[in-house]
């Protein structure tokens, strides 16, 4: 029998990082949110790598951060190293990575949710979707609990139908034995969603007292550390930094793999289809490289208080016994113990050009997906759809507009717009290449990407706010004062150049040009100009890159400028493309399928031509003149 | 990401190709007085930004960077809204000729102008609300239509190793996009990374290498280029003689280019001012043998879809069957009939020719002794100015795009090199070498979208 249990604005399925930012976005904006987890102990869970952040990763942190998510100042809270990477590789793709301590993150972040108002924890299975008329009405848990609720979020991460393998074992459980929901998929199906079956996999964890360390390279964390909060300054989180270390395979390991390839899960046909390309199991990189002599192994801890490691670099699906055998071939891992085996998982996920760009459901209005469930990988992925999606069901419980960002505002916007543009046929990794106006969307601009709109819809406080157009007012006029002081060829400033094989200057020059030269930059010129005032490192840092990169920033804009007006051209949503005349078949079917929201978008389509999206412009057109006429 | 903007500055030529001396190039959009005004230099020294619109302006086009003067032009100014496109516009009014008016072309295209995709400027007359609802239809078919015949020709162009040279060109480069890329994406894998001066060795290697194409271009050899003319006769007619002949008169030898059967030769000449590749055939008569009788068909084939042929006949010689046969052929096709060896007695049967085609298209020729080479040259440009030959004018636009495109690649490379030299962090590199990836992806019809990514899961072995 089933009960009607409670009423809420916005129903949040899933604890992990996508379900726990969606929840605080939603309870934040003023809702009354409940979140189901499968184990309140499993909520915020890291089930695979101990880290959040890096290449493109970091990037979507810092944009989470600056629209008021959570994931930035939870690592800052619980991290136990810290780099930023690429340093030397250009202002764009500096990366941003901390190790966590795994427990302590969980914990952090559960608090977290506790303390929030409107906000409602709540164990329990949801087992239904509840839909009446194309809208979402609520969830039904496995206690036969109805919870009724004007918006839904699914969160489900790998947990759908999830199967765990390794050799010839096979788990009916979700991440780290968790149990899987079993029921929700085929309540998906009902409403007509198309799930995809996708797959992964993690490594062993081993129990750090039977390593040898000394046959290992330690890997220190930074010492100038960089918060991934923009309202953490370094001060407030510094902290005591443990080390990761770094090791190789060798012939033996490969050679055992090779020996024993049939019974990986993943090469035995338990599985079917391929693999993410980016995180590709040891069996995957010895099959592929073959001629590759080693393959790198990082050690890292799962956290302070734990001897669980983490070792980055063999998730394989190898049978149990095979595993222990390969990670002893690994110098520093002769003895180790196993304390959890790796895995693959395989779990249901939907094709995500179903979503809008909102992450609402096209076709049932109130119903949103975000994270894993969307067909993405990573949890820096999963907390940054999460976000997006929890402020849309805000907004549609509000009656008001969906946030959308687009590809030259965020990361985030890069991320949905292909996932639900193109969707994907693997799990979907960020990645830099990925962004094309990466110039523009740099980790330590986030904030000024932004903060506003965030603050708009009421998920930055005042005092944040101010604080952040103080920023920006310090960075435009330090921008100005340095574009307009001169700098003469006196002997220090001569000697400074010399210092830095930099041409010496025969006339006054502006600073801007002297911070221009490849070879100098703000922070090197600081003791020559006399009247710079004293301004946080992140003002310094932003005045110098966009000085610095001036010219190569205004061409990205040009481009920005053309690529918004194509953005602008919005398409009317209950356009029937069969009637567009000209139009290829293939495009009319790919246009009818994902029904994009612009030209812009159109264009982004596989399958739709230029010239498809010039028959689409004149369309348009036409309709304009035939509304004028009427 | 697939190339659309709504109004940067296009340029076509906006007269049909080869019909008549004067060529219009029209240059459209925001920035299309700017772009004008680095090719035009005016005969009172004004710029065109500083004149009134809807002014006419006699002037010289300049090539920007070697100051060579291309042509004396009329120049017309209209600023918008009142102009066909409601965009800045300008016409230029070339006198020298096609090949001129297409180097004028060339130099906008080299000064800020990208080629307009077929039908673009009325597309925007169109989207700018210039053009009536009533012919938005036509707009539509004509621009459908366009484009896809130029889609068609611009990957039939391509000859078969000019196509295999840019995709090796573009396989080189996402290589080193690809290792820059990887070693972003994955800080910390052992990837092998390219030393500045190594990518500086790579990306000149890669340039010298297009500017090679660049340079086959010019003459003609990277696409089929203009009117495509067949010489038909049996062997031993004179063909060959004629061939070469032309060739040295012209003194365009372009190239020759090894036909794909063991017995065709393509060549390239400037056949009084129109380009012309010339197809030699190995001589088509009845035979039993079977490796000759492919040659055969395929003459006929080159034949079957040539602008024009040439058919080539003994004077000294009656004639037979064969002859017959292939005059069969001709009946219904734009031809010149060529009778020579005049020099010998002539027995062949001109009453029977005139059968065949108009008394003007047969011309008497003694290529031993240099006759009748000027007349068969003047009756080809009569033909071809007058309108007869229905040449593909997207065959020459696509030459002159593929061209702009091999230029922009060549700045993107020199752009990478500066960034090598000043010492610039990878990323810009990448930047610098990803448009020249896409503007060699535009002459091969290959679109950047996931290849750099493919590329790099391909190359190099990453993952947790």
């Amino acid at each position: 029998m089933s009960y009607i249990a409670e009423e809420a604005d916005v129903i949040v399925v899933g604890g992990g990082h996508a379900g726990c930012e969606a929840a605080l976005a939603s309870a934040r904006m003023g809702l009354k949110t409940i979140i189901f987890a499968i184990s309140l102990d499993s909520i915020a869970m890291m089930p695979c790598n101990p880290s959040i952040g890096g290449s493109s990763k970091g990037h979507l942190v810092r944009e989470v951060d600056a629209l008021g998510g959570e994931m930035g100042k939870n690592i800052d809270k619980t991290y136990i190293q810290t780099k930023m990477l690429n340093t030397g590789k250009g202002p764009a793709v500096y990366s941003l990575r901390a190790q966590a301590d795994k427990g302590r993150y969980q914990r952090e972040m559960k608090r977290t949710l506790e303390k929030t108002e409107n906000l409602y924890i709540r164990q329990g299975e949801v087992t239904d979707i509840i839909v009446e008329d194309n809208v979402v009405k609520g969830v039904k848990t496995s206690s036969d609990a109805i919870y009724n609720a004007k918006a839904v979020v699914l969160c489900v991460g790998t947990y759908l139908k999830a199967r765990c393998l390794y050799g010839e074992t096979i788990i009916h459980s979700g991440p780290n034995g968790l149990m899987p929901a079993t029921k929700l998929s085929q309540s998906l199906l009902d409403l007509g969603i198309t799930l995809y079956r996708f797959k992964t996999g993690t490594p062993a964890r081993i129990d750090r007292k039977t390593m040898d360390f000394s046959k290992m390279i330690p890997q220190y964390g930074d010492e100038n550390i960089v918060p991934f909060s923009f309202e953490n300054t370094p001060e407030d989180i510094k902290r005591e930094q443990v080390l990761c270390y770094l090791t190789y395979t060798n012939e033996n390991t490969h050679n055992l793999i090779r020996e024993n390839l049939h019974r990986s899960a993943m090469y035995g046909g338990l599985i079917q289809g391929t693999g993410p390309r980016y995180c590709p199991s040891i069996e995957d990189k010895v099959v592929k490289f073959a001629d590759k002599e080693k393959h790198q192994i990082f050690i890292e801890p799962e956290g302070e208080n734990t001897d669980e490691m983490y070792i980055q670099g063999m998730s394989t699906s190898l049978p149990e016994e095979v595993q222990v055998q390969m990670y002893r071939t690994v110098p520093g891992l002769e003895n180790c113990r196993i304390m959890r085996t790796a895995y693959a998982i395989e779990y249901d996920c939907i094709d995500a050009t179903q979503l809008k760009l909102s992450l609402e459901f096209k076709n049932i209005h109130g119903l949103f997906g975000a994270g894993q469930f969307n067909g993405s990988s990573g949890y820096e992925e999963a907390a940054a759809q999460g976000l997006i999606g929890g402020i849309n069901a805000a907004q549609y419980v509000k009656g008001e507009k969906p946030l959308i960002l687009d590809r030259s505002e965020a990361y985030i916007g890069v991320l949905i717009d292909d996932l639900v543009t193109r969707g994907s046929k693997e799990p979907y990794r960020m990645m830099t290449s990925r962004a094309e106006y990466r110039l523009l969307l740099r980790q330590d601009n986030a904030d000024e990407r932004l903060t506003e709109k965030a603050y708009n819809i009421g998920l930055i406080s005042e005092e944040r706010y101010n604080k952040f157009l103080e920023k920006e007012r310090l960075i435009s006029e330090e921008i100005e004062r340095v574009e307009n002081v001169r700098i003469t060829p006196k002997e220090n400033v001569l000697e400074l150049l010399d210092k830095y094989n930099s041409t010496r200057i025969k006339s006054g020059v502006k600073l801007s040009d002297l911070i221009k030269r490849p070879e100098l930059d703000y922070f090197k010129l600081s003791e020559i100009d006399n009247e710079r005032p004293e301004l946080a490192y992140a003002v310094q840092e932003e005045v110098n890159i966009k000085i610095k990169y001036e010219g190569y920033i205004k061409q990205q804009i040009n481009q920005v400028n053309q690529f918004k007006k194509m953005e602008n051209k919005l398409l009317p949503a209950d356009i029937d493309y069969n009637e567009i005349k000209n139009l290829r078949i293939e495009a009319t079917q790919k246009l009818n399928a994902i029904r994009p929201a612009s030209i812009g978008q159109a264009s982004r389509i596989t399958g739709v031509s230029p010239a498809d999206i010039t028959v689409l412009l004149i369309y348009l057109e036409q309709m304009k003149h035939s509304k004028r006429s009427e | 990401m697939k190339n659309i903007a709504l109004n940067d500055v296009i340029a076509a030529i906006s007269t049909p190709v080869g019909s008549g001396g004067i060529g219009i190039v029209r240059i459209s959009g925001e920035g299309a007085v700017e772009t004008a005004d680095k090719i035009f230099v005016s005969a009172d020294g004004k710029k065109l930004s500083e004149k009134e619109s809807h002014t006419i302006t006699y002037g010289h086009i300049k090539d920007a960077k070697t100051g060579e003067i291309i042509d004396e032009v009329l120049v017309m100014l209209m600023l918008a809204p009142r102009t066909y496109t409601a965009e800045d516009t300008v016409e230029i009014n070339c006198h020298g000729g096609m090949l001129v008016t297409n180097k004028v072309l060339e130099t906008a295209l080299n000064n800020g102008a990208r080629m307009a995709e077929p039908g673009e400027f009325t597309k925007r007359a169109f989207l700018n609300g210039r053009i009536d609802l009533s012919q938005a239809e036509a707009v539509m078919d004509l621009i459908d239509s366009k484009t896809e015949l130029s889609r068609k020709t611009a990957l039939t162009q391509l000859e078969g190793s000019i196509k295999e040279k840019v995709h090796g060109l573009r396989d080189e480069l996402l290589d080193m996009i690809a290792s820059i890329e990887a070693a972003i994406d994955y800080p910390e894998h052992d990837i092998e990374e390219e030393t500045y001066s190594q990518m500086n060795i790579k990306i000149t290697a890669l340039k010298e290498k297009i500017n090679e194409l660049l340079k086959s271009a010019d003459t003609g050899k990277i696409i089929r280029e203009g009117v495509e003319a067949v010489i038909l006769g049996k062997p031993n007619v004179g063909k060959s003689s004629l061939l070469n002949r032309m060739l040295m008169e012209e003194r365009a030898i372009v190239t020759d280019i090894p036909g794909t059967t063991r017995d065709t030769v393509e060549e390239y000449m400037n056949l009084g001012g129109i380009p012309v590749k010339i197809i030699d055939t190995a001589g088509i008569r009845d035979t039993g043998d079977k490796v000759e009788k492919i040659g055969v068909e395929k003459s006929k084939k080159c034949a079957e879809n040539a602008d024009i042929i040439f058919m080539m006949l003994d004077a000294s010689r009656p004639l037979d069957e064969e002859d017959m046969e292939i005059l069969d052929f001709i009946e219904d096709k734009k031809a010149i009939i060529i009778v020579n060896k005049t020099d010998i007695d002539k027995k062949i049967d001109f009453d029977t020719l005139c059968n065949y085609t108009e008394k003007e298209n047969i011309i008497y020729t003694s290529v031993k002794e240099d006759k009748g080479i000027d007349e068969l040259t003047e009756r080809f440009k009569e033909i071809f100015f007058g309108g007869e030959i229905q040449t593909n004018d997207n065959v020459i636009i696509s030459n002159v795009r593929h061209k702009n495109m091999l230029y922009k690649a060549i700045e993107a490379l020199d752009r990478a090199l500066v960034t090598i030299e000043t010492r610039m962090p990878e990323d810009f590199i990448s930047m610098d070498l990803q448009e020249a990836l896409s503007a060699l992806g535009e002459i091969t019809g290959d679109s950047v979208d996931d290849e750099i990514i493919d590329r790099i899961f391909t190359r190099f072995c990453l993952g947790k």
